[in-house]
């Protein structure tokens, strides 16, 4: 069965047809190819496909796109580029917090949402923020300091 | 004049893609008019496989074509071969049975291939997948690495399930000194396997155009040259020349691709066979399943000691599991890269091991972020601890006692190794002086005091990395050299392409290699740009793995950039009427001795490329040089970490309060990315020592199958990490670095452990140290 939804991802508005099993990563890496977001589980344990949903941090894997109607979606792509970074994004070179770069994008969305939602930043929060983000690379160490570099200029 | 940059913490010219979504990995990519594959796999460990009926997942929607292992077998592709041969003690070869890519008649794990489906959507495989139906014929299942020989053999030409039995070391000499010893130290342990779960799955695009009859493989490959051999060569899939693999940007490999699986290969041979594109993106629970799993060793060990604890004899029994079928390197990884470190960083006299590989119902076991030296270095530096407290004596002062001295080096151990260059206290000294060790009974106090159990705990490794002198890897049953390529281009405007046959996957070679090559020339890093992963740009490699990368391969750039500038060097004395003698090159400018004339590079590289007023007669246009650098020893990083844990005795949770890396990796040419290589593998070593554990059930079934039941190490099971700095420079390579991959793995679990059994004061606890054993330990250790 195919549905139809319309949403807005990073600013623009999309209107597509998808079958009902769509999901928010799918739409996103295979019908807008966003590719950014990324898929490194299939049981929403990994959170390599982090999204902002209506602002919100969430495992595009694990919704539907049906789900998405009417919605914003800000993407990877769509939180800042190269001439134009996101403080979060270039505290994660300037730290060093990131190797292969596989975890980094859903690392990055969902490390935004956390200095956005949490009223104080610190060591713990961040580590305990970022749980459900699993990077194998860099033993996290980086990744709280560039949350935490990050938080502060957020924050200015 | 542009400021060096070797040494500095350059900020990674790769980070920006990265960041901003901008990656291009295997799944990234889509081919126009593209097929998507998924592969039916076996449900169980060990059976006979009868009719593989296709006929209702045929006509199923989308079905472009469904391969099976027999079609594999009628089209007599090769199996998928080890690459390292090695010999028993009797002098007989190991036993190789057939790897098929595809299971024909008989499979031998859970996950294992046995038929691929191709179809126009990745869904439409998926669900096509479920009809194909295979008849089995279920087979007792051999699963314990302890038991295994002991077991049904799963294959006629292996009995016993053994796949060699390997030794290293002077057996009588040991025995003796064993035998006579004042003290013996005996231990047993496993060593628990892991599942590497690099965070990008394995994926693959085969590729072939009709036209061109060129086959394209873009591959989740940690050495791309190196599947391309094993295809042509060994699969006999296509021409080498008619095989192009590109490796683009990676998620992570740890070792687990360096391999060549079924999944790519049984890809490229249907994209030949039907003409057609076919990608497959391995979902997580098949990484599980099919992936090359890591260590899983049983031990015994003996250490002898005489009255003033000085050591004098190492015994060791290891069985070894290489799980189904020997993968690309696994026969390598409890020998030459485990027997052979034995040693550790002492002077242990006589050493000798014997190693039982065998074979068992499980996924492939090979090489895992350290490979063999992680379970040498839990080994040693268990027995070396458990001897301290035996012989009541500062498990630092027992190491400190028995290390090998800078004045002992070029050093020979025992087990076929040459070190060549250490000094092991600096960095005993250093890092006990950053873990505060002489303020730790005021700690423990503390802790005693709010009810809590506290512990430290050291580890004195040694690695060697840098694979591998090519003569020595073909002597020690090697199937290919291990030297490594380099392409310095100098572009006509200065600015420079460097082409590496290494590949970088998160190790950040396009800024190192960039730095390295930058700071030669006296050019800035931005003018550098890296090329790698692509066997249809740069010479033959060997890859990515060992901790080899810039010690072999940045080496093969050093020469090839020492080759440029003794070309410029020519030009510029043409240039500037001078001899080539009095042409010196620094910073950035060729200059006439005793003169103010010179030459920029960049005016030196537009010249070499326009040649009009050049030394034609006497030299090529072009400023392109290349090398091939094959190292003369292996390298040997070494140095000390240092846990510290805090238990809380009611639940058997343990925090590492503090852990202390102080590594020595030679010369260092961007310490932020070399201490971002310590964090990640004492990440992986934590995971290994307190987190990590795959589990089968005594069918064959993957206990541990996807990321809700193998703990990986997540944010907030870690701490921050205190990482210091040595250096001795390595003596026999040009960049003098010795690599800093794998050391954090390495160096890591046995800290833990030793560090968690001094807190609880129990001899032993094993891998992973969870909170539950942890808690019965106490528990035990109250009763
Ligand atoms: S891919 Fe969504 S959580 Fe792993
Ligand atoms: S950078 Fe590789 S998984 Fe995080």
């Amino acid at each position: 069965m195919s549905i139809s939804v319309q949403l807005n991802v990073n600013g623009k508005s999309v209107k597509l047809d998808c079958p009902a099993n769509t999901t928010l990563v799918d739409l996103i890496r295979e019908r807008l190819e966003l590719t950014g977001t990324h898929v490194g589980c299939d049981t929403s344990q990994c959170g390599a496909c982090t999204v902002h949903l209506n602002g919100r941090a969430v495992k595009s894997c694990t919704i539907l796109a049906a789900q998405c109607e009417g919605a914003e979606v800000t993407t990877i792509e769509g939180l800042g580029d190269t001439d134009n970074l996101h403080p979060m994004q270039e505290a994660f070179r300037e730290c060093h917090g990131l190797q292969c770069g596989f975890c980094t994008p859903g690392m990055i969305m969902s490390a935004v949402d956390l200095v956005h939602r949490e009223p104080s930043i610190n060591e713990r929060v961040i580590r305990e923020g970022l749980e459900g983000n699993i990077c194998r690379c860099t033993g996290y160490h980086n990744i709280v300091l560039a949350v935490e570099s990050a938080a502060k200029k957020m924050r200015n | 004049m542009v400021e060096q940059s070797i040494g500095k913490s350059v900020l990674r010219k790769e980070d920006l893609r990265f960041i901003t979504g901008n990656g291009r990995y295997t799944g990234d990519i889509d081919l126009r008019g593209q097929t998507h594959g998924y592969f039916v796999r076996s449900p169980y460990a060990h059976a006979v496989v009868g009719e593989v009926d296709t006929s209702e997942a045929r006509s199923m929607p989308g079905v472009v074509a469904i391969l099976t292992g027999k079609q594999v077998a009628e089209d007599e592709l090769g199996g998928l071969p080890c690459g390292w041969m090695i010999h028993s003690k009797d002098g007989s070869e190991m036993k190789q049975p057939l790897h098929p890519v595809m299971a024909a008649t008989k499979v031998n794990y859970v996950g294992e291939p046995v038929a691929l489906v191709v179809a126009d959507s990745f869904d439409e495989a998926k669900n096509a997948a479920e009809h194909v139906s295979v008849d089995y014929e279920e087979l007792p299942a051999v699963v314990s690495t302890a038991a295994a020989q002991s077991g049904p053999d799963i294959y006629a030409e292996a009995p016993g399930n053994t796949c060699y039995q390997w030794e290293l070391g002077e057996k009588a000499a040991t025995d003796a000194a064993i035998e006579g010893a004042a003290h013996v130290t005996r231990y047993s342990l496993t060593n628990n396997r892991l599942i590497p779960n690099a965070l990008e799955p394995r994926a693959a695009i085969a590729d072939f155009n009709r036209g061109t009859e060129e086959l394209t493989l873009y591959t989740t490959s940690q050495n791309p040259h190196l599947a391309r051999l094993i295809l042509t060569a060994f699969v006999q899939i296509a021409p080498e020349h008619k095989l192009r693999i590109i490796a683009p940007d990676v998620g992570g490999g740890f070792g687990s691709k360096i391999f060549v699986y079924s999944e790519e290969t049984a890809l490229a041979w249907a994209s030949m066979k039907l003409g057609v594109a076919i990608k497959w993106t391995a979902e997580r629970s098949e990484s599980f399943l099919a992936d090359a799993h890591g260590r899983d060793h049983v031990s015994d060990a003996e250490l002898a000691m005489d009255e003033e604890g000085n050591f004098l004899a190492l015994r060791v029994k290891t069985t070894a599991n290489m799980g189904a079928y020997l993968s690309t390197f696994a026969s390598a990884v409890p020998t030459y890269l485990y027997g052979t470190l034995l040693a550790g960083q002492y002077k242990t006299p006589n050493i000798y091991v014997e190693v039982d590989s065998v074979f068992t119902n499980t996924a492939p076991v090979d090489a895992y972020r350290g490979a063999g030296r992680p379970e040498a270095t839990f080994l040693v530096e268990r027995i070396v601890d458990l001897a301290a407290k035996e012989l009541g004596v500062d498990p630092a002062e027992l190491r400190r006692k028995n290390m090998i001295q800078p004045a002992d080096f070029p050093y020979q151990t025992p087990v076929a190794l040459e070190y060549d260059i250490g000094d092991y206290e600096v960095s005993l000294n250093k890092a006990l002086e950053m873990a505060d060790y002489a303020g730790f009974a005021n700690r423990k106090a503390d802790s005693e005091a709010n009810g809590k159990l506290r512990g430290i705990g050291l580890s004195c490794y040694i690695e060697a990395c840098g694979l591998a002198p090519s003569a020595l890897a073909g002597a020690l049953g090697a199937g290919v050299g291990l030297w490594e390529s380099g392409e310095v281009r100098v572009n006509p405007t200065g600015s420079v392409t460097v082409l590496t046959g290494t590949h970088s996957h998160g190790q950040g070679h396009e800024t190192t290699f960039a730095q390295l090559v930058a700071s030669r020339f006296g050019i800035s890093v931005d003018d550098v740009e890296v090329v790698h992963g692509d066997t249809g740009k740069m010479d033959f490699g060997l890859g990515t793995y060992g901790s080899r990368s810039l010690s072999v391969g940045g080496s093969a750039l050093s020469v090839a950039a020492d080759k440029v500038v003794e070309k410029g060097r020519k030009i510029a004395a043409h240039l500037l009427e001078g001899d080539v003698d009095n042409i010196d090159f620094e910073d950035g400018e060729f200059r006439l001795k005793e003169s103010n004339r010179s030459k920029t590079f960049q005016e030196i590289a537009f010249a070499a490329y326009v040649p009009h007023d050049y030394p034609i007669e006497e030299l090529e246009p072009g400023l392109a040089e290349k090398a091939f650098y094959d190292p003369v020893n292996f390298t040997y990083p070494a140095g000390t970490h240092i846990c510290e844990v805090e238990i809380d005795p009611e639940t058997g949770v343990t925090e590492i309060t503090k852990f202390t890396a102080v590594d020595d990796f030679g010369t260092i040419i961007n310490p932020m990315i070399v201490e971002g290589q310590v964090h990640g593998g004492v990440a992986q070593g934590i995971g290994q020592a307190m987190l990590e554990q795959c589990v089968y059930d005594e069918s064959g079934q993957l206990q541990t199958g996807s990321f809700m039941d193998y703990c990986m190490p997540r944010a907030d099971d870690l701490p921050n990490f205190t990482v210091g700095m040595t250096t001795t420079v390595c003596t026999h390579n040009p960049v003098g670095a010795k690599g800093c991959g794998e050391a954090g793995a390495i160096g890591s679990p046995p800290a833990i452990i030793n560090a968690i059994t001094d807190a609880v004061g129990v001899r032993d606890i094993s891998m992973p140290a969870t909170p539950e054993k942890v808690w019965r330990a106490i528990q035990e250790q109250r009763a």
